[in-house]
């Protein structure tokens, strides 16, 4: 037993967290920001699936990394702008139409990259990204392991956390996103547009959530394969709720999910006799058990799922 | 007189088949209040919702101090000094007054918020036109009344110079809505102008310089308020004089329905200990500013929530613990509060409807006997009148009249021995109103024990033997409705009560 | 612009609507064909071929069509009552686990038609089992099933995985991750000789032809299509919600489960992880291209049977990859979503 414990005092089990973290976080800032302009983006999956393909396809085909990381964005904002046109101005059930989006950019993502890729018996690589110590600060015993000397894409997880909190708090924009999200109609009466706004807001969580999918490829990993993204879109959707559509809850949820993910990944290779199955299936388990216990008492956003209709209540 | 304020020109607007405004014209002066009268449909509304931009017109144009306002755009109407007070309030629960009052009135991409400024002006506005409010609270935890005020400080903010109020009273108790009327009275000779939209006599008699009454979609007269009465302003928006159905004094009989103590809660005010007692033929009036106890009341009733405390005895069975089954079962007659939404399936049929409360009885071995069931609904729709109706026309498509009579139909069949009116005229038009009524007292006539739940004083105390009133989820002592008049009805609303007129 | 409620739906727009949406998604989907250096006509007509070219061919489409048939009309059954049931791959899988654990040895004792009635009511009981579980967190909890049901999918298919590699593992199979087989006696029989093409598919269809009439002309029907419609005015009417509720979720997950049961005793034969090309997602598919009727459903499952039995032979022929499928089917899932929309809406300015 005291082996389980010995896990936890090893700073590369705390490293690993932040890691693990990184896409969640994206994923699930992304979902959040579609979510709190009223719009539920099941699309999440797929888009995350195409930013892994796109993402590293560029970066395979001579672009850098960062460069990699913009085209991830774009091609997920393109599917952001389908699902918003679909659910916003023509109101679509937005539970259809994200599952629409999400078999459509997955099976996008396997066509182009079978197209456009010869897959030999192992998928080609790309050089990843490395971790990028931060001086001085990196060289803090323990905590400089766990926390400055993760990946670049990582440290810009956290600054988006930062950056949606403040914008979603401070902002004019961040009011009328929010406000989206509540009563379009007082957004509407107050002379703004909410099925614009609503658009952006869509666009903008399907850039975040494709950065997320985009850092399997270009930091988790260094190739792309089918169903890679393994359920992590739905975990986030799970997540949102989760933190009550809060971005600094919702880092939260992330790290927790993260740590019991790496924490199960360590314990795998030490206990013996339990099959490997259980230990996968932990998240998706932890994801509903999440859901039970927030449900009752998540403050929804009160306009999410509703369609907007000018002039129609 | 100066030159107008506000000027609308030949506005005409057509939905599908529907001409909701054709060729109106009207013109507002500053400082001036004028008060948009009409019936439910008359096109007060989407008249309002052109001249803020909700809606483009299909044909006429909207002047600001001379200015031609671009159609369809609220924010060229804001940007103008208009400001608009909408009947459902355009208000985030979950967001602060500030927060309600402030958005859209900042450039969207600004990297901050000037919340202190904004407090500021908020507090002086607050102060200048009376209007006290917290800024920092929440707007779910606001009462009616207060939320009222954010919503006319909203306009003020940006600066409104007209102010348009779409049935601002529908809410209020009688003492807030004469402090309103005050309000806005003040701010007139403030120099602000003044649009207010109702359809209630006595606050367009009180509180209005002007009216333009409005029928069928055109302006059918206006008047200077001190040149006319109620009675011709009834007319005048009617069309023809009002004749609603009068109450034929009869003896009640023996308790029907008698509750004691009824305690329940759940979403909205719950109720709080009330004691009741309906008689066989006789319509008890419940009446009461919306939003105090009235819709949990109805749920009782309907069989939809179960009461925590007290009892409900039907013909001296218990019945506490109803459901919805029972209620049909035992001949309790529902009519719910909103049809749309409690009353109908509209995307079902309308032999579906007339028969989806008792389909076990048009059914054997599990199978629908599809053609009693539609022979059922013919029969209906031949002993209501129910118009535009065919047992297998879809229910959406029907006017709220003939919902509404297609709703009644399907309670009153059966003759039940008790039936319960939630807002049965709600939203209905005159003539829908007057066959309501009609189809109420000839129940009460034939015995049913009737209780009635309405927000419209006349309605209650016209068709009511006995009134109590509600107010917080709890019930006054019961007052013969020969002696509820306006003065005691609005104390007994204002939860002042003695049990000196009890009966 | 703006919509408008049409004032009554034409069938006529609803029959037409799914036709719209399949030929703009073949339209929209030549583009990514002709990226691939072949002409999007010789393609289509490729996967025509390969879908019914042959006495084989059409066999194939209607093995693959079989399945698919339950897992939409799973999906169709749900969607009506408004429960959002994604876990049709879950359901379909633990459908077949269950067959193929009491069809190994269990069963076989008993009657060759009672086995099979035994199996099919143990996979449907599965696949309901494993649906009631979200929708019961729904209706206690308030926890949103599309989630759950998602999520469970992935919780099944870990779970077939480990079965097939530990209880259930076939000792004959190399070190393959597959499950022993049903015992052979218990196999359905086929229904062309010499094809993988069984009986299964009449079961299928009938299963289609009781679901519509218990939908249409039941009291059942009439409270699900209420509930499903405006649950508050079902409500107030005394349609008991919850309960409906529920027997929506134990109907259509015994419907995916069921598919499960069919493929296991019809083509298949085992269990492995792989054994479905996603069943239970393309069967959301079906069901919308069927505007959630059963008897569009045989068609829609006929239609996404042919676009993947299809796209794997003009794949092989063409170089195209056979994505193209999933492409194909997303693209008129989501166009279909739009066609259903104006026939409920006409467009104004």
């Amino acid at each position: 037993m005291t082996a389980a414990f010995d896990i936890l005092a090893n700073a590369s089990l705390w490293e690993a967290v932040l890691r693990i973290a990184t896409p969640l976080i994206f994923g699930v800032l992304g979902a959040l920001v579609c979510e709190r302009a009223g719009v539920l983006n099941l699309g999440i999956e797929g888009i995350m699936t195409l930013g892994a393909m796109v993402g590293w396809l560029s970066v395979y085909w001579g672009a850098d990394l960062w460069t990699g990381l913009a085209i991830a964005v774009l091609a997920g904002m393109m599917m952001g702008w389908l699902h918003a046109m679909l659910t916003v101005p023509l109101g679509l059930s937005q539970h259809v139409s994200g599952l629409g989006i999400t078999l459509f950019a997955s099976a996008l993502a396997y066509y182009l990259y079978r197209l456009w890729v010869q897959v030999g018996d192992l998928p080609p690589t790309i050089e990843p990204f490395r971790p990028w110590p931060i001086p001085v600060l990196s060289g803090i015993p323990f905590i400089g392991q766990v926390l400055f000397t993760q990946m670049p894409p990582t440290y810009l997880a956290i600054l988006a956390v930062l950056l949606v909190a403040y914008i979603l708090n401070r902002t004019p924009a961040g009011l009328a996103l929010r406000m989206t999200g509540e009563n379009p109609h007082a957004v509407e009466a107050q002379g703004l547009n909410p099925v614009r706004i609503r658009i952006w807001a869509v666009m903008a969580g399907s850039g975040l959530m494709a950065l997320g999918g985009a850092f399997l490829t270009t930091a988790t990993f260094n190739s792309f394969f089918p169903t890679m993204v393994q359920g992590r879109g739905w975990i986030c959707i799970a997540l949102v709720v989760f933190a009550s559509w809060r971005p600094g809850k919702a880092l939260a949820g992330a790290l927790l999910f993260a740590f019991f993910d790496a924490y199960q990944l360590r314990l795998q290779t030490m206990v013996q006799g339990v099959p490997y199955q259980l230990f996968l299936m932990a998240p998706y388990v932890l994801s509903i058990v999440a859901l039970i216990l927030v449900a009752r008492r998540a403050r929804v956003p009160e306009a999410l799922m509703q369609p907007y209709r000018r002039g129609e209540r | 007189m100066t030159a107008p304020v506000l000027e609308l020109d030949g506005i005409t607007k057509r939905f599908g088949a529907l001409t909701a405004n054709d060729d109106v014209s009207l013109t507002l002066a500053k400082g001036e209040v004028l008060a948009l009268l009409g019936e439910n449909g008359a096109g007060k509304t989407t008249l309002m919702n052109i001249l803020f931009g909700h809606y483009a017109a299909d044909a006429g144009e909207v002047r600001v101090k001379g200015k031609p306002l671009p159609p369809g755009k609220p924010r060229a109407a804001i940007a103008a000094g208009v400001g608009m007070v909408h009947q459902h309030f355009t208000l985030a629960g979950n967001l602060t007054v500030l927060e309600n009052i402030t958005i859209g009135s900042e450039p969207l991409w600004r990297l901050t918020t000037d919340r202190d400024s904004a407090a500021k002006k908020i507090a002086r506005l607050s102060e200048t036109f009376g209007l006290p409010v917290d800024p920092g609270a929440r707007i779910a935890d606001l009462s009616v009344g207060e939320r009222q005020r954010v919503e006319i400080l909203k306009a003020l903010y940006r600066d409104a110079e007209v102010l348009i109020l779409d049935e601002p009273t529908a809410v209020l108790a009688r003492p807030e809505a004469e402090q309103l009327f005050r309000t806005l009275r003040g701010m007139a000779l403030g120099g602000l102008s003044i649009i207010f939209i109702s359809h209630k006599l006595h606050e367009v008699m009180s509180a209005s310089d002007r009216v333009t009454v409005l029928r069928g979609g055109r302006v059918v007269a206006e008047r200077r308020t001190a040149d006319t009465n109620p009675a011709e302003l009834a007319e005048l928006m009617v069309g023809r004089a009002v004749s609603r159905p009068v109450r034929q004094a009869h003896e009640a009989g023996g308790p029907v329905l008698v509750a004691k103590g009824l305690q329940a809660r759940g979403s909205g005010t719950p109720l709080d200990g009330i004691d009741f007692e309906v008689r066989e033929g006789e319509i008890l009036g419940i009446v009461g500013v919306s939003g105090n106890g009235q819709a949990m009341l109805g749920r009782v009733l309907s069989g939809l929530t179960r009461p925590h405390a007290g009892t409900l005895t039907y013909r001296g069975q218990d019945i506490t613990h109803l459901t919805p089954r029972d209620a049909v079962r035992m001949g309790l007659g529902r009519i719910p509060e909103d049809r749309h939404a409690e009353g109908i399936v509209g995307d079902l049929s309308v032999w579906e409807n007339a028969v989806l409360e008792r389909i076990r009885d048009f059914a054997s071995r599990g199978f629908v006997r599809r053609k009693a069931a539609q022979e059922h609904a013919a029969d209906l729709i031949r002993r209501f009148d129910i118009r535009g109706a065919t047992p297998a026309t879809r229910t959406r498509l029907l006017s709220g009249g003939n919902m509404q009579k297609l709703i009644l139909g399907r309670n009153l069949a059966a003759g039940p021995r008790f039936l319960l009116a939630n807002q049965p005229t709600r939203g209905l038009d005159e003539g829908a109103i007057a066959a309501v009524h009609r189809e109420l007292l000839q129940a009460r006539a034939e015995g049913a024990a009737i209780l009635l739940i309405s927000e419209d004083l006349d309605e209650a105390v016209g068709l009511s033997d006995r009134v109590q009133a509600i107010v917080k989820g709890r019930l006054s002592a019961p007052v013969p409705a020969e002696r509820a008049d306006a003065r005691k009805l609005g104390l007994m609303m204002a939860g002042v009560w003695d049990h000196a007129d009890a009966v | 612009m703006r919509f408008e409620r049409r004032e009554d739906v034409s069938v006529t727009a609803l029959l037409v609507a799914p036709f719209a949406a399949v030929l703009v998604a073949l339209v929209l989907c030549a583009g990514l064909i002709a990226m691939a250096g072949v002409s999007p006509l010789t393609a289509y007509a490729g996967m025509l071929k390969g879908a019914f070219g042959s006495r084989l061919a059409v066999t194939e489409t209607l093995t693959r069509a079989s399945p698919l048939i339950l897992t939409g009309l799973a999906a169709a059954v749900a969607f009506r009552a408004r429960l959002w049931n994604i876990g049709g791959e879950g359901q379909f899988y633990l459908g077949a686990l269950t067959a193929t654990a009491l069809g190994h040895a269990t069963v076989t004792a008993l009657p060759v038609p009672l086995a099979w009635a035994t199996l099919a009511l143990a996979g449907m009981a599965a696949g309901a089992l494993l649906l009631l579980i979200p929708a019961l967190l729904r209706l206690k909890f308030g926890v949103d099933e599309v989630v759950t049901t998602l999520l469970l999918n992935f919780i099944t298919l870990l779970f077939v995985g480990l079965m097939v590699e530990t209880v259930l593992k076939d000792p004959m199979a190399f070190g393959w991750p597959q499950s022993v087989p049903v015992a052979a006696g218990l196999r359905l029989p086929d229904l062309v000789p010499r094809s993988r093409l069984h009986i299964g598919l009449i079961l299928a269809v009938v299963v289609v032809l009781i679901v519509w009439l218990v939908q249409s002309r039941t009291v059942f029907g009439a409270e699900t299509r209420a509930a499903g419609l405006n649950p508050r005015a079902a409500a107030f009417a005394g349609v008991p919600i919850t309960a409906t509720l529920v027997k929506v979720a134990i109907l259509s997950g015994a419907l995916a489960g069921l598919a499960g049961v069919i493929e296991v005793l019809g083509p298949v034969g085992y269990v492995t992880t792989t054994m479905s090309p996603g069943f239970g997602y393309a069967g959301i598919v079906v069901a919308m291209l069927a505007a959630l009727h059963p008897l569009g459903v045989v068609a829609a499952s006929v239609f996404v049977a042919t676009i993947f039995v299809g796209a794997d032979a003009m794949s092989r022929a063409t170089g195209v990859p056979s994505f193209i499928a999933d492409v194909i089917m997303a693209v008129a899932l989501l166009a279909m979503l739009v066609a259903l929309l104006f026939t409920t809406y006409r467009v104004r300015r």
